[in-house]
């Protein structure tokens, strides 16, 4: 079952996808239906369920799963609506999926998971992994993340990916059979330790320094725009005790009676309806973040893509520097100052049998570098024709996001404003009645 | 000497209240009869004819009288005969002290006046004056209540635009108030206020009171045998309106607090998004737009702002000041009955003696009569003026609320289109 399973789904990534439609999903990256395997099937997070379980250290757990469920489109489109094929994921486990597809498809700026923590928070949004709210938002942020994936022009013929969807049980040991994790582990290491590259490509260093700055506006945005929430709560919120205090006031008075108190229903109103408002502006919030992310994740393809052009050099250098060698022993002369020179010096010359055998080692030594620097530079190209068709990508993509999330928020704030005006105008009219 | 004609007048009109209500803002005559004969009292008389119908009509007509209270802002304003307004003020700097002067100036068709127009120049000092020899010459009458003297050294500049205009603001209130006053507008402390080039403020020093006298009446807790029940009401009103009036001043100063804060936040929000439009090529304009957008939000705010703390807080201070003006009215009123009981009770005590009631005792209850009178129709009238300045008050803060978000709403909309022009060009070249 498993193994037809995975048989499928080859299929399924492959087929159907001429080179004109994989160029226009190139094209067309946002989030929608008619895209590589979106087109196959709908994919979404359905609901969230709080379980309680033992962890690998044997200690007692709480944690959230999502439900992701699939189905068939044609199915959908019948009319018919079968039963759709669910199955029940951790957090850890998109994680896991992320990880993968992060060491495997090192020149795609992989889309990212909803905050593991909330953070940027105002006073009233609980930081608390187990509030409903928090748990709904990652929901959605984790549906946002499969069907991105599910979009993407490559990653969304991935079959760990569609195993992720399909397979329940069998899906983590298929992933940790694909050895990413040692690939992960080297990987990181080379990652973390310092390297300069020699001629950097200026189309890179520009992308790192503007995933640079984009973190860092965005973090700022967020930072603001939580405390900028905070007090806008306040304002509304205490306009509230205008409510009390007004109908309070109304018990005493005779002509102003009424207006007062029916004012102040209206400035009960008024600090009520900031709970909804600022709810909505969450979700503005949430998509900068995922930017936010992102912008990690565009800086992750940078630094890659050093990685390997500093492979590359290295071999170069390491190329260079057997040629060198030979070139000494051939000849005789040291150029610099070595230890070899200083050796043979010291030692007298070596025989000429001695010294043909290490022509011969270096000889053999500078025919695979030779080879090494072919491949780093076939990789390295690769890379590079790889990364920045998927930069492009997402730049576009990038745009037309942030484009509508920016129109959503002015929508949200014109509906704010228009809210206002009414509650005003009701309570004028409250007031002229007085 | 004004226990000659007012009391006889009154006290047919003593117990009824609508009656009493109608008193005071029936007309200008009633008014204008009663206000010289309190300053003079050869012309006593005059009150008589004019006191008299008024008294006799009333009591079958207690309808016409909801028309005309109905009708008393329009009739204020189409027989209101007394001009005044309080602008223009000016630094005045010499080697002895700095101060403020305002000018004053005043339009009446009143014969008191010898011309019809005046201007002059006043400071608060002046105000200050006219005050006191308002609350001597005229003991049973509610004053209105000038803007406080002192303000918090350090806290507030005194010389600054904002403060010298809420104070000339205030100060025009007060004289208005006086000018609209049936009674008080008579006043010749007033009348010199606004027509002398300069005040002779020792003029009428001698001019004190009898109502002074009775305080001796009230030392020690004198205990009050028949307040009658609406003036207990009276004071009770007062002081749950100064409580709600002050949960209303703090409330109006913590949403000032909260705007003033969210405001800088703003500040501090717009300009991100324009330093984020300075490194995004497409997303260049929309990020300039919305950054613009919340600078103008922030301007509205800031506007809102400042009406609020100079045209809203302003007015309820002011108005806490007019209860405790009120306040003082009821308490004298207490210690003039309060004499007059003392007064009753040491008669009754020599009972026996069957003597008619001696006339000091009944010129103390008619004395008694008169301020609750008086007092009545101020209490009628602050009533008025307090739902009127109210209603007024409340509804520029609904105003400006409704301005600030309509700023806001033409910033966001304008925006709109910005956001989408591209967004629809491109769409049509893919």
């Amino acid at each position: 079952m498993a193994d037809s399973g995975s048989e499928d789904i080859a299929v399924i990534g492959n087929t159907d996808l001429t080179p004109s439609e994989s160029q226009n999903n190139l094209k067309n990256t946002m989030v929608e239906k008619g895209t590589s395997l979106l087109k196959k099937m709908e994919i979404s997070v359905a609901e969230a369920e709080k379980r309680t379980g033992k962890n690998a250290v044997n200690m007692q757990e709480t944690y959230t799963v999502y439900l992701i469920e699939t189905r068939p489109v044609d199915a959908a489109s019948e009319g018919t609506s079968p039963v759709p094929d669910s199955l029940w994921r951790r957090y850890s486990e998109f994680e896991l999926l992320r990880n993968y597809l992060l060491v495997t498809y090192p020149f795609v700026v992989v889309p990212p998971l909803p905050e593991k923590r909330a953070e940027f928070v105002w006073h009233k949004l609980s930081a608390d992994n187990m509030d409903p709210d928090f748990v709904e938002r990652r929901r959605v942020g984790l549906e946002n993340f499969l069907l991105r994936v599910a979009s993407h022009p490559v990653l969304a013929r991935d079959n760990i990916f569609y195993l992720f969807l399909t397979e329940e049980k069998a899906w983590k040991e298929t992933v940790f059979e694909t050895g990413f994790q040692a690939k992960a582990d080297s990987r990181l290491k080379a990652l973390n330790a310092t390297f300069r590259v020699k001629n950097p490509d200026k189309r890179f260093a520009e992308m790192k320094h503007y995933g640079d700055e984009l973190q860092a506006v965005v973090s700022q945005l967020l930072r603001v725009r939580a405390r900028a929430a905070d007090r806008l709560y306040g304002v509304y919120k205490v306009h509230g005790n205008y409510g009390r205090v007004f109908s309070e006031w109304s018990a005493i008075e005779k002509e102003m009676g009424d207006g007062l108190q029916s004012a102040g229903h209206h400035m009960d109103a008024y600090a009520a309806s900031i709970d909804d408002i600022l709810e909505e502006e969450e979700h503005y919030a949430d998509q900068l973040k995922e930017y936010l992310f992102y912008a990690d994740a565009l800086r992750a393809v940078c630094r890659k893509h050093e990685l390997t052009q500093y492979e590359l050099e290295t071999a170069v250098q390491d190329l260079s520097s057997k040629k060198q060698q030979r070139e000494e022993l051939a000849t005789g002369t040291v150029r610099t100052f070595s230890l070899k020179g200083m050796t043979s010096k010291l030692f007298g010359q070596e025989t000429p049998e001695q010294r043909e055998a290490k022509l011969k080692m270096l000889e053999t030594q500078i025919e695979e570098g030779e080879e090494m620097v072919k491949d780093r530079n076939v990789e390295c190209e690769e890379f590079v024709k790889g990364a920045w068709t998927d930069i492009e990508r997402f730049k576009e993509q990038k745009d037309h996001d942030l484009r509508e999330a920016l129109i959503s928020y002015a929508i949200m704030q014109i509906s704010m404003c228009k809210k206002g005006i009414q509650v005003w105008n009701n309570a004028k009219e409250c007031f002229s009645k007085m | 000497m004004s226990n000659g004609g007012t009391p006889r007048s009154l006290p047919s009109s003593g117990q009824k209240s609508i009656q009493e209500i109608c008193h005071p803002l029936s007309a200008e005559e009633s008014a204008r009869s009663r206000s010289p004969d309190v300053l003079n009292p050869g012309e006593k008389d005059l009150s008589l004819p004019n006191g008299t119908p008024v008294d006799t009509s009333s009591p079958a007509s207690s309808s016409s009288l909801l028309n005309r209270l109905q009708l008393d802002d329009d009739l204020d304003a189409e027989t209101r005969d007394l001009f005044v307004t309080v602008d223009d003020p000016k630094k005045h700097v010499s080697t002895m002290e700095t101060y403020i002067t305002y000018r004053v100036c005043t339009k009446t068709t009143r014969t008191e006046f010898d011309l019809p127009e005046y201007s002059v120049r006043r400071r608060y000092q002046d105000f200050d004056w006219l005050r006191i020899k308002l609350e001597d010459s005229q003991p049973t009458h509610l004053i209105p209540p000038l803007p406080e003297k002192f303000v918090m050294k350090g806290v507030v500049d005194r010389f600054s635009e904002e403060f010298v205009e809420t104070r000339r603001k205030a100060l025009d209130k007060f004289l208005k108030r006086v000018a609209d006053h049936p009674v008080l507008s008579f006043n010749e402390h007033f009348n010199a206020f606004l027509s002398a080039k300069d005040l002779n403020k020792r003029q009428g020093l001698a001019l004190l009171t009898k109502m002074g006298e009775s305080v001796k009446y009230v030392t020690g807790g004198y205990k009050l045998r028949g307040r009658p029940v609406e003036f207990a009401a009276m004071g009770e009103y007062l002081d749950m309106f100064t409580q709600k009036l002050g949960t209303i001043d703090r409330i109006a100063q913590r949403i000032i607090k909260e705007q003033t804060e969210f405001l800088m936040e703003l500040r501090e929000y717009g300009p991100v998004y324009s330093s984020w439009s300075s490194f995004e090529e497409d997303l260049h304009e929309p990020l300039e737009g919305v950054s613009g957008c919340v600078s103008n939000c922030s301007s509205a705010l800031e506007e809102l702002t400042e009406d609020m703390s100079e045209d809203f807080l302003p007015v309820l201070r002011e108005y806490v000041l007019y209860i405790e003006s009120m306040k003082n009215v009821l308490k004298k009123r207490d210690q003039v009955q309060a004499e007059y009981e003392t007064k009753l009770e040491a008669v009754v005590f020599r009972e026996d003696k069957k003597t008619p009631m001696p006339t000091d005792v009944e010129k103390c209850q008619d004395r008694v009569e008169c301020f609750n009178a008086d007092l009545k129709a101020d209490w009628d009238r602050w009533q008025n003026n307090k739902r009127q300045d109210f209603r007024q008050l409340l509804t520029g803060m609904a105003d400006k609320n409704i301005q600030y978000y309509e700023k806001c709403l033409a910033a966001w909309e304008s925006l709109i289109p910005l956001l989408q022009d591209k967004q629809d060009a491109k769409g049509e070249t893919n």
